[in-house]
């Protein structure tokens, strides 16, 4: 037993030389057998296998770690708290988009057909940029319409609730996010009733005879703001534009006031100040707030179903209709993959002109 | 506005209230050009409200602020030719220290060639050449100190205004900034004007002190007329430490007199160790100073005023010794002699004589709070804070 003990701890030593060599080792391991699992490259018996070799792996881990000494267990320590993490993004992130990688390049045998084969075949994704750009197109055009919109009220908002709130300052964030209590949907759907031909809104436009101006600007249509994509575009810029005040408000609170002093102490009026110390220090936030904003806002379905038309479906409207309507996996699996690309692309292209890494 | 070549601030009346609170009190003095002038108080005494007047950031309630001979009273901070050190510095974190120097040339829409230019200068006047592109997150605290100094420095104000600025350094680099201070003052020959609350800093550096208490300016002077020479028992207790003795004249005219301590002895003074040219009435209420370092401790009992005490704590301090020593009526007094001084005699309990030359007692008006010694008490010191 003792002789055991000892050649644990030999090797615990000699594995601690090299923790990131072991560590990492048992972290790809373990991240390529989850990913094996929940994508089902193997099935059956040898899933058994697979199981009970992870299971060894981390066993082993831990074994070597407590049988090596204390410098083998701070060594490999870090790679033990990052396991659950890593698996859990295994199994939930990298399985499911390897298996909708694979459903984007198969081909459908009949319209029942629910395991398509893999076939390479990239006429899904054909279809998903020629025959869906009109509301690719749409849904990048409203998210950043809506993004900008945030930005022009939030922006106020977090400012004021930062720097002019005082002792309400914890009320007012407070009702900033009182919406989340309700359901994102009954929320949507209240705009219905708010912006419909018979509501309180048209009604008051109509007494002012205001609605050439709306007409005009495009805001209105046939008299209605309902079903129009200017509802499309205000119903996305209220649901999302808590995700844009929290954000800001928290890179305005951490800013000195002093600093304001100091700017004007400096020979710069109270504007210059603004645009010289207090924006470029709340960048940070006002960076994080659009990504909050514009990503989910450009996969965004619900406001589209419920304050649009069918001339203002976005891709979030046609990929849930491919997918649950027209049962076409493959081609709603390509839009989702086009989708996703196209987001990394802009924000990495965002992230290129606004980085603010060195601001944090 | 004649003189404007002289004096570069003057405050003319100058009040500020805040509801009901008085924070500043008819302040009513001038800076000349190339000072070096503090403003020294404990706090709230309303030192800094006054500092905050002249650069702008508070607007007096009545009375005028002049700079350069203008009334600027109503004038925003961003067009007084006028520059603040911070507390805390205040240095924009997203700019490198030489943008941060830059900033106040920028605004003015200087050619960037002089800008460049000043910035350098001023890089080298605070020693920092080297640290010219870095964040001020980087930089110690001394040298976001000098980076906060140059930057307010490269706009050649007609006064430089420091709040507190060696407040949050600690004691070693505050004593050296102190020095070094004074060297870029010298260098630059700029007007600084000093808010603190650290006496000693402001005996050490300034050219003139102005002491306030309570909204009120109490004295304004040399280093040297305010400490030997205190106008009032706050500015005796407050500038280095004293004895106060509070005591009642028995006879006092134009040659001296005498006065006897509260506690009992007697006191001869002349007739320049008073404030100004007073004279009091038999039976009136004064105070009797004496520095610690102008009490003589020995075991017989000298020909002269003398007055009988015993040693409570000796405190070697280095360079020399501090006493606490307690009066017959149980007053505690502090006496200094040197740290090279033989004095086995010293030590808990021993029974002393305390005397004085004749030119070292020093009268003043009125009895303190507080009898005794001003450092050993702690509720007066807490007060002071």
């Amino acid at each position: 037993m003792a002789s055991v003990v000892s050649a644990g701890k030999k090797w615990g030593d000699s594995l601690s030389s090299r923790p990131e060599n072991v560590g990492l080792g048992v972290m790809l391991g373990l991240g390529v057998g989850a990913v094996a699992l929940a994508a089902q490259w193997v099935k059956g018996p040898s899933a058994m296998l697979v199981a009970i070799a992870m299971l060894a792996m981390v066993v082993g881990l831990i074994y070597t770690a407590f049988a090596g000494g204390l410098e083998a267990r701070k060594s490999l320590a870090p790679y033990g708290l990052l396991k659950p993490g890593m698996i859990w993004l295994c199994l939930f992130f990298l399985a499911p988009l390897w298996s909708m990688v694979v459903m984007s390049l198969s081909s459908k045998a009949g319209r029942f057909d629910f395991f398509p084969d893999f076939t390479w075949n990239f006429e899904n994704y054909r279809i998903a940029l020629t025959k869906f750009r009109p509301q690719f197109i749409r849904s990048f055009s409203y998210a950043g319409i809506a993004t900008l919109l945030t930005v022009v009220i939030g922006y106020p908002l977090a400012y004021f609730i930062a720097f002019r709130g005082g002792k309400y300052r914890n009320i007012l964030l407070g009702l900033v996010v009182v919406p989340f209590f309700t359901s994102y949907l009954i929320r949507t759907l209240a705009w219905n009733n708010i912006l419909a031909d018979e509501g309180p809104v048209v009604s008051l436009i109509n007494t002012l005879h205001l609605s050439g101006i709306f007409e005009s600007l495009d805001i209105m249509q046939n008299g209605k703001l309902m079903n129009t994509p200017a509802a499309v575009i205000g119903g996305l810029t209220y649901n999302f534009l808590p995700f844009m005040v929290l954000p800001i408000y928290v890179s305005l609170e951490k800013i000195d006031v002093r600093l304001v002093d100091a700017a004007m102490d400096l020979y710069s009026s109270a504007s210059q100040a603004f645009r010289k110390v207090v924006l470029p220090l709340s960048l940070p936030g006002l960076f994080a707030g659009s990504l909050l904003v514009f990503i989910p806002a450009a996969g965004d379905f619900v406001n589209a179903q419920f304050l649009g038309n069918p001339q203002t479906t976005m891709i979030g409207n046609s990929i849930q209709d491919q997918f649950l309507r027209q049962l076409n996996y493959p081609v709603a699996s390509a839009m989702s993959f086009v989708l996703m690309i196209i987001i990394t692309i802009i924000v990495l292209i965002y992230t290129k002109f606004m980085g603010t890494e060195d601001l944090a | 506005m004649n003189n404007s070549t002289s004096e570069v601030i003057h405050l003319d009346h100058v009040r500020k209230q805040y509801g009901s609170f008085t924070a500043v009190e008819d302040a009513n003095f001038s800076i000349g050009r190339g000072e070096f002038f503090a403003m020294l108080g404990p706090s709230g005494c309303g030192k800094t409200t006054t500092l905050k007047m002249i650069a702008g950031f508070e607007q007096p309630t009545s009375g005028s602020v002049f700079l350069e001979g203008v009334n600027v009273s109503t004038v925003p901070p961003y067009k007084r030719n006028v520059n603040t050190v911070f507390q805390q510095y205040a240095l924009f974190p997203h700019m490198s220290v030489a943008d941060n120097i830059a900033f106040g040339p920028r605004s003015k829409k200087l050619d960037e060639s002089e800008v460049k230019k000043r910035v350098g200068d001023m890089l080298d006047v605070v020693r920092l050449a080297e640290f010219a592109d870095r964040r001020p997150s980087q930089l110690s605290g001394g040298q976001q100190q000098r980076v906060a100094l140059a930057r307010a420095l490269v706009n050649y104000p007609s006064a430089l205004l420091l709040d507190e600025p060696l407040a949050a350094l600690d004691l070693k680099l505050r004593e050296a900034m102190q020095i070094e201070l004074k060297r870029i003052q010298r260098e630059v020959e700029i007007t600084f004007v000093f808010v603190t609350h650290d006496q000693g800093e402001a005996l050490t550096m300034s050219d003139r002190i102005a002491v306030m208490s309570q909204g009120v300016v109490e004295q304004i002077g040399t280093p040297v007329d305010i400490y030997k020479k205190p106008e009032s028992l706050f500015v005796a207790g407050f500038i280095g430490s004293a004895n106060l003795l509070p005591s009642t004249v028995s006879q006092f005219d134009a040659a001296g007199g005498t006065v006897v301590l509260n506690g009992g002895g007697t006191v001869t003074v002349g007739r320049d160790n008073v404030a100004s040219d007073v004279t009091w009435a038999t039976g009136e209420e004064v105070t009797i100073m004496l520095r610690p370092e102008h009490l003589h401790v020995t075991v017989e009992r000298p020909a002269g005023d003398a007055l009988q005490a015993e040693v409570t704590d000796v405190v070697f301090q280095g360079s020399a010794v501090r006493l606490v020593l307690q009066l017959d009526n149980g007053t505690e007094v502090t006496a200094m002699v040197g740290g090279d001084a033989d004095l086995p005699f010293l030590r808990p309990g021993a029974a002393v004589w305390l005397s004085w030359l004749a030119t070292s007692p020093y009268v003043l008006d009125g009895w303190p709070d507080l009898a005794g010694a001003t450092t050993t008490n702690l509720e007066s010191i807490e007060a002071a804070l």
